[in-house]
């Protein structure tokens, strides 16, 4: 087996604290390839950024072994980030420095020479489409620019491995894009990234792996497409009703390729087998039960959640 | 260049990164540090300047020509005494100044220093960068300030320099301690807090530091002389005094380095430890 760019084994990290601390992450495996963009996938306090925090030598592992580019991070945490590239969730720029600053002694953080670190920020503010940013401060950024630099400071020195956590959160639609476009691209050019979100959309469309976390634990990982057909549904269907009552979810659960009827707070959740015909059935099913809403999709990520932890992601 | 070292391994065949050189990314921090203070450099001066300016203006050049003269200390007078104690103050306020307020921020709102702490170097060093460079800033303080209550007093100010060696390392072993005084101070303090540090700590600090009067006449009130032992700012108040002033009663070098050496150690290690605590979980 080839070494591997991420390997986590066994990790568990327990806060102090009163009551015998807090446990954030709880026996958590992970192997991540060499140029694979894998996503942790899990509501906010599942132990997502913890895991990154050990990963990227900021939190002391409880117990587990972690190697990060075969560097042990918890035996050589100095060695270990020259090999890695961080993005935090607290948007850190250097305020007192310009864009250029904070890419330029960034380079030299990591012992790069004047010179090639002077060329390094001025490619790298080009790439980012900063250019026009070059001396001004980034207390003036907009959140999607302020990212933008953030993930340029953090390849600058041209790491191997890429740790983004919760990179999109707090931003709007299309600064989310466009980190997407630029993540897309670092991994074109075969960097491995490790990041973390609560966004489903994000860890579908962008990630080639998916780990969903939740309470500490890796509750399954696969690729995103894999995830969805492992529920075995090839469709959902929410039911919104005035008023839940036993006999309609007998009926739900009667109708023709329905294999799951799960209670929600509007109403109903159906898994089925295929979208075909479903719409009119629960139609028919529901008269007479005060129907407000439904709508049929095909499963996500979140229909995995849900399956998998009986509650939604976004709470 | 570069470019060629980092991409000529294909990414099938992952090197594990070398050991980084830990004096390179240390002198990349303090190449920042540089950046940022000669860009805040005003400001940097201004903040120097002000206690002792107004200081010396006050009490040595007003005073005197309205006829409220402060009697000196056998042949010195109130300006000899003050300046090897102004200069003091301008010493170990960097600590505070440049240290521990932005490093309080840093730690607990702003998150600025993130990037630094992911730079390949062990976090102590990390820490004791701060220290060292604020050692810069505090001489740097040191040579603004020394000019001003130098020239400035109306009443004539008696400074002999006996041992350029003695003087320098007196102030290489005060900014130390005020750097290391700093770091801690900034690890432990919240922003919020900051204003309480100042009247709760610095401003005993300041007044029982032996900057206004030297420490062999607090002989008189024999307690305060054995408490005033607790305060770093004394041996440096001392120090310069006997480096700068040394016809003025002082403490025995012996005394004064002993101290400066032990606080300087003790409060980068409490410091460090310290930094350690807040940055990692």
């Amino acid at each position: 087996m080839p070494q591997a760019a991420i390997e986590v084994e066994n990790l568990v990290k327990r806060y102090a604290g009163p009551g015998g601390g807090v446990l954030a992450v709880d026996g958590v495996n992970l192997r991540v390839a060499q140029g694979e963009l894998f996503g942790l996938l899990g509501p906010n306090g599942a132990g997502k950024s913890t895991t990154i925090g050990v990963c990227t030598t900021r939190v002391r592992p409880t117990s587990g072994r972690i190697r990060v580019g075969g560097v042990d991070v918890a035996a050589e945490p100095p060695r270990a980030r020259a090999g890695m590239g961080v993005v935090t969730q607290f948007r850190a720029l250097d305020r007192g420095a310009t864009a250029w600053e904070n890419l330029y002694f960034h380079c030299r953080y990591f012992g790069w020479p004047a010179a090639a670190s002077r060329r390094r920020a001025d490619e790298l503010l080009a790439q980012f489409q900063l250019a026009d940013r070059r001396d001004a401060t980034p207390e003036a950024f907009s959140g999607g620019m302020a990212q933008r630099l953030q993930i340029a400071r953090a390849v600058a020195h041209r790491p191997r491995v890429l740790f983004l956590d919760e990179p999109t959160a707090g931003l709007d639609p299309q600064s989310r894009m466009a980190v997407w476009d630029l993540v897309r691209g670092l991994r074109a050019e075969g960097m491995t990234v490790l990041l973390t979100t609560h966004y489903i959309e994000e860890a579908e469309r962008l990630c080639d792996q998916v780990a969903i976390v939740d309470h500490g634990k890796i509750l399954v990982c696969d690729t995103p497409a894999r995830l969805k057909q492992s529920t075995g549904a090839g469709a959902v269907a929410r039911v919104s009703v005035e008023q839940a009552s036993a006999e309609l979810e007998a009926r739900l659960r009667a109708l023709p390729g329905v294999t799951e009827v799960e209670p929600t707070a509007e109403g109903y959740r159906l898994l089925a087998h295929a979208r075909e015909g479903l719409a009119p059935a629960v139609a028919a099913a529901a008269q007479g039960f005060g129907l407000r809403d439904f709508s049929v999709h095909e499963p996500s990520l979140e229909t995995i959640f849900i399956h998998l932890t009986g509650r939604e992601l976004r709470e | 260049m570069s470019t060629t070292e980092t991409l000529a391994a294909p990414p099938q065949a992952p090197a594990a990164p070398a050991r980084p050189s830990y004096a390179r990314a240390f002198w990349g921090l303090m190449l920042r540090d540089a950046r940022l203070l000669r860009r805040d450099l005003f400001s940097f001066v201004v903040r120097t300047i002000m206690n002792p300016l107004f200081f010396v203006f006050i009490f040595t050049d007003i005073m005197p020509k309205i006829g409220q003269n402060f009697s000196g200390v056998g042949a010195a007078n109130f300006a000899t005494i003050l300046v090897p104690g102004l200069v003091a103050i301008a010493i170990l306020f960097q600590g505070i100044m440049a240290v521990a307020m932005p490093l309080s921020i840093e730690l607990s709102g702003t998150h600025e220093i993130e990037d630094r702490l992911m730079a390949p170097l062990p976090i102590a060093w990390t820490a004791f960068e701060k220290i060292f460079f604020s050692v810069f800033q505090s001489i740097l303080a040191a040579l603004v300030v020394f000019p001003m209550v130098y020239f400035i007093p109306a009443t004539p100010v008696h400074v002999q320099v006996a041992s350029w060696w003695l003087l320098a390392v007196v102030i290489v072993l005060s900014s130390f301690t005020a750097g290391a005084l700093g770091l801690t101070i900034g690890t432990l303090v919240k922003p919020q807090q900051i204003g309480m540090i100042f009247a709760v700590v610095v401003t005993p600090i300041i007044f029982l530091g032996c900057v206004y009067y030297p420490w062999a006449l607090l002989r008189r009130v024999k307690w305060l002389q054995i408490a005033t032992l607790a305060n770093p700012l004394v041996y440096v108040s001392e120090g310069l005094r006997a480096a700068l002033t040394p016809a003025v009663p002082h403490m025995p070098a012996w005394a004064f380095l002993a101290a400066l050496v032990l606080s300087a150690a003790g409060f980068s290690w409490w410091g460090i430890a310290g930094f350690r605590r807040r940055v990692i979980n």
